[in-house]
């Protein structure tokens, strides 16, 4: 059957056809054809955002808390160029998005015209792939592909970039299952050998670590549910990246907390004396390497991606599998049983407590305050208080965002939305309205610094006009707190512009956008607080007011190996040498 | 001089020199890459390239499959072998990609250039330049009074070591294609 329309038209059907709910927009010249379609159905919601970054990012929090494909729209030339952010932190973090952007007509390209940008040029090195269509015959069949690109293989963003009389004029529809995905096919399944070799060393290894990553829940909950049964089969400790959190319970028995610049001492220390390293769906970042000669420099390593570049970019690895997570885990688990393969159970008793003395460091503990709020006090209320609770977090940049990954506790996968890679402040409120429209019953909240919230603030609208009922837990430092902290102990403690003046009262801004705001400053208060702002039924701004000049500890100084890691201010003094202030 | 203006000798501005300092080997592969024959599809490779950090001594891109709009890029880089195999790996999972060649490793391959070049001169100088065109078997593709210009196919560094001879002979200008490259054999 085929089926004449036009392309705007087309754009509509095909995100039909696609299984899209909603979609982030925001309107403009050249995408007016595609509102005309939008405003004639009723199938597709479209959330009207306040800047398409912000569109970007709700498109990224609900395909993160949802393992679906996010979908933005956006207008041409400064509608593009906004998306620019959005698209490379979407890129970095590996969430699957496909972005839509109006084109200046055809015959108009290249002459300067009226909102015209080269959005393809522009969004090369920033998408996974990017499409031009100049012909409405293939603009469905150009979606789909963008679907499938956007969710097979490394997730990552697309963007497909339609002129304006492509949208006006009329082709045959193409329905999915009719288009062609191209040779795009990425490989799932691990070789056999090498998870054999993996299964081999993991029998004999004396001190074994997992450190697993966002891969794990990019590959889906699966993924997660084979990894908790094989860290149970072989009671093998478990580290996790910053974005990996929640695909192994919190509360778990063999589970280490956090790693890298910010992680856990054992945690990071586990790292460093392991004799068999397993990374699962983790890309040895520089936040969790350090100094790469002294990264981890006895063991053997393991590494299995589904992105064979990932594979001995960083760090050479004894053994690498190319394949996803949980085709990986399921063929090595079921090899596991099969040989009815055992641990070796002396050297693994001694690493357990080797690691429980690590543990009993306590590098979490912090001084605490009758009279100030710490931060880190204040998100262990948030976690006590909701503990148990149908719960969603987003975070901004900084560190109130390394505390959250910290002191709260994530059981299950796709409820931790974080900008790792790319650490875009100005994420996380959008991203909160994006998981909250996915999962409109449950308590979405986004941990927030001051300075962060303040770059995408306008979103508030977009939350107050759609009903989402995001929770800004501000923790407001009055400074940009993690530039503060960097200052202190790189720069001589001059702290160049790094403060947070002439700000807003949260309280009035959050009654100018018709919702509710709260100022705490008394320890004594969080909790009835922290309360009533669970309780309340809408968009709530929560301005935490807490220590100025806390430091996020522990730290792994740039250009420092994991075992000189710093725990408190004790250890700051000249810590970091020129080299390491090189790096960032 | 690559076709890309990009001097041979070029310094690599990749990550990877700041991992490494101990300089390790630098190898030069030619790598063959069968892409679709999308728009955009050598900027993105070209992007890769410059993205990354890494060199490309030569480039050439051609449709090769009229029908089913394959094409073939030829790429010559260099880099420690670790970078190379990054670098495969990196075109390796572009969407447009669909095989890497690394000639280099795959077994012996045939490698090829196209040059013209233009030598002006009377006299001597004149009856030299034919003389060594021969030798280097070049042919003459346009002659006037005053000048030549040889079309030579070889290997760069035939190319290369003619140019230089050409050199004080009257070279005045010179048009390369980059190299081309098939593996021998079937
Ligand atoms: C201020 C700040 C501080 C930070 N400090 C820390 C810190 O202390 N600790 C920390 O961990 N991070 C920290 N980060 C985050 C850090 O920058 C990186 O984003 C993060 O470490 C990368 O996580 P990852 O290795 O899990 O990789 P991701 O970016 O999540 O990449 C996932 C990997 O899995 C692969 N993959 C994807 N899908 C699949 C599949 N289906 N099957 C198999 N493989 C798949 C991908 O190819 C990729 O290699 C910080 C960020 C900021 C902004
Ligand atoms: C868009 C953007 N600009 C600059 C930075 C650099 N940066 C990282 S953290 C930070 C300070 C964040 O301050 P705040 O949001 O108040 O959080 P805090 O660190 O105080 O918890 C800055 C400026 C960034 N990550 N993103």
């Amino acid at each position: 059957m085929t089926r004449q329309m036009t392309g705007a038209r087309m754009v509509v059907q095909a995100l039909k056809d696609q299984g899209v709910e909603v979609v982030f927009g925001y309107p403009g010249g050249a995408v007016l054809p595609i509102y005309d379609e939008i405003f004639q159905q009723n199938d597709i919601r479209h959330i009207l955002v306040r800047h398409e970054q912000g569109a970007i990012h709700m498109a990224e929090g609900y395909a993160r808390s949802t393992g679906k494909v996010g979908v933005a729209l956006v207008t041409s030339g400064p509608g593009a160029t906004n998306a620019v952010t959005g698209l490379t932190d979407a890129l970095l973090d590996s969430i699957p998005i496909v972005v839509l952007s109006g084109q200046v007509p055809t015959f108009m390209i290249g002459t300067d015209a009226f909102q015209e940008a080269d959005t393809i040029g522009i969004t090369r090195p920033c998408t996974k792939h990017n499409w031009l269509v100049k012909d409405t015959d293939k603009l469905a069949e150009t979606i789909h592909q963008a679907f499938h690109v956007a969710s097979h293989g490394r997730p990552g963003p697309v963007l497909i970039d339609i002129p304006k009389d492509v949208q006006f004029a009329t082709g045959t529809y193409m329905e999915p299952a009719t288009a062609r995905v191209s040779h795009y096919q990425p490989r799932m399944k691990g070789d056999p050998e090498a998870i054999a070799a993996m299964v081999e060393m993991m029998e004999t290894a004396e001190r074994p670590v997992f450190y697993t990553g966002g891969g794990v829940i990019n590959s889906g909950l699966k993924a997660s549910a084979l990894l908790r049964e094989f860290v149970a089969a072989t009671g093998f400790p478990i580290t996790s990246t910053l974005m990996g959190l929640g695909a192994y319970p919190a509360s778990g028995k063999n589970w280490l907390g956090m790693l890298g610049m910010h992680g856990l001492y054992e945690a990071n220390l586990a790292m460093h004396g392991c004799d068999l390293m397993i990374n699962i769906g983790a890309r040895f970042d520089d936040r969790i390497t350090g100094r790469i000669p002294d990264f981890s420099p006895k063991s053997k390593k393991v590494h299995v991606d589904i992105d064979p570049s990932s594979i001995n970019k960083v760090i050479r690895v004894d053994v690498g599998i190319v394949g996803d997570i949980a085709h990986v885990l399921e063929e090595a688990l079921a090899l596991w049983k099969s040989r009815g393969s055992k641990v070796n159970k002396d050297g693994l008793a001694k690493w357990w407590k080797q690691i429980a003395e690590w543990q009993a460091v306590k590098c979490l503990g912090y001084k605490g305050s009758a009279k100030v709020i710490k931060p880190q006090y204040a998100l262990e209320r948030l976690e006590a208080l909701t503990k148990g609770m149908d719960r969603y977090i987003t975070t901004e940049v900084g560190q109130h965002q390394m505390w959250a990954a910290q002191y709260l506790g994530f059981e299950d996968p796709n409820r931790w939305m974080t900008s790792g890679g790319l650490g875009t402040m100005g994420y996380g409120l959008p991203a909160s309205i994006g998981v909250q429209v996915a999962h409109p019953d449950s308590l979405v909240i986004n941990v927030a610094g001051e300075a962060s919230w303040l770059m995408n603030m306008q979103e508030m609208g977009t939350a107050m006009q759609f009903r989402a009922p995001v929770k800004q837990f501000i923790l407001n430092n009055e400074r940009l707190g993690m530039v503060r902290q960097w200052q202190e102990l790189l720069h001589g403690q001059r702290y160049s512009q790094s403060w947070s003046e002439s700000l807003p009262d949260f309280v009035k801004l959050a009654e100018a956008f018709g919702c509710k705001g709260i100022q705490v400053t008394d320890p004594a208060d969080l909790d009835d607080a922290i309360m009533e702002m669970i309780r309340y039924d809408g968009p709530f701004i929560f301005d935490c007011r807490v220590e100025k000049h806390e430091n996020c500890f522990p730290m792994i100084p740039s250009g420092k190996p994991h075992n000189e890691m710093l725990l408190g201010d004790a250890d700051t003094q000249g810590v970091i040498g020129a080299k390491g202030a090189v790096l960032v | 001089m690559s076709p890309l203006n990009i001097k041979k000798s070029a310094s690599s501005h990749s990550a990877y020199e700041l991992r490494d300092p101990n300089a390790p080997v630098i190898e030069t592969h030619t790598l063959a890459v069968i892409v679709e024959n999308e728009p955009g599809v050598l900027a993105r490779v070209i992007g890769l390239f410059t993205a990354r950090g890494y060199n490309i001594d030569s480039l050439t891109v051609a449709e090769v499959d009229h029908s089913s709009h394959r094409s073939r890029i030829t790429v010559v880089t260099t880099g420690t072998p670790e970078v190379i195999v990054q670098i495969k790996a990196q075109l390796a999972r572009m969407v447009p990609v669909y095989e890497v060649h690394d000639l280099t490793v795959e077994g012996p391959s045939v490698q090829r250039e196209l040059a013209l070049m233009k030598v002006a001169g009377r006299g001597e100088a004149r009856i030299e330049a034919l003389r060594l065109a021969e030798i280097f078997r070049a042919h003459v593709v346009d002659s006037t009074l005053e000048s030549f210009v040889f079309e030579m196919t070889g290997t760069p560094e035939k190319i290369d070591s003619f140019a230089e001879l050409m050199r004080p002979l009257g070279l005045r200008e010179m048009a390369r294609t980059g190299v081309a490259a098939l593996s021998r054999g079937l």
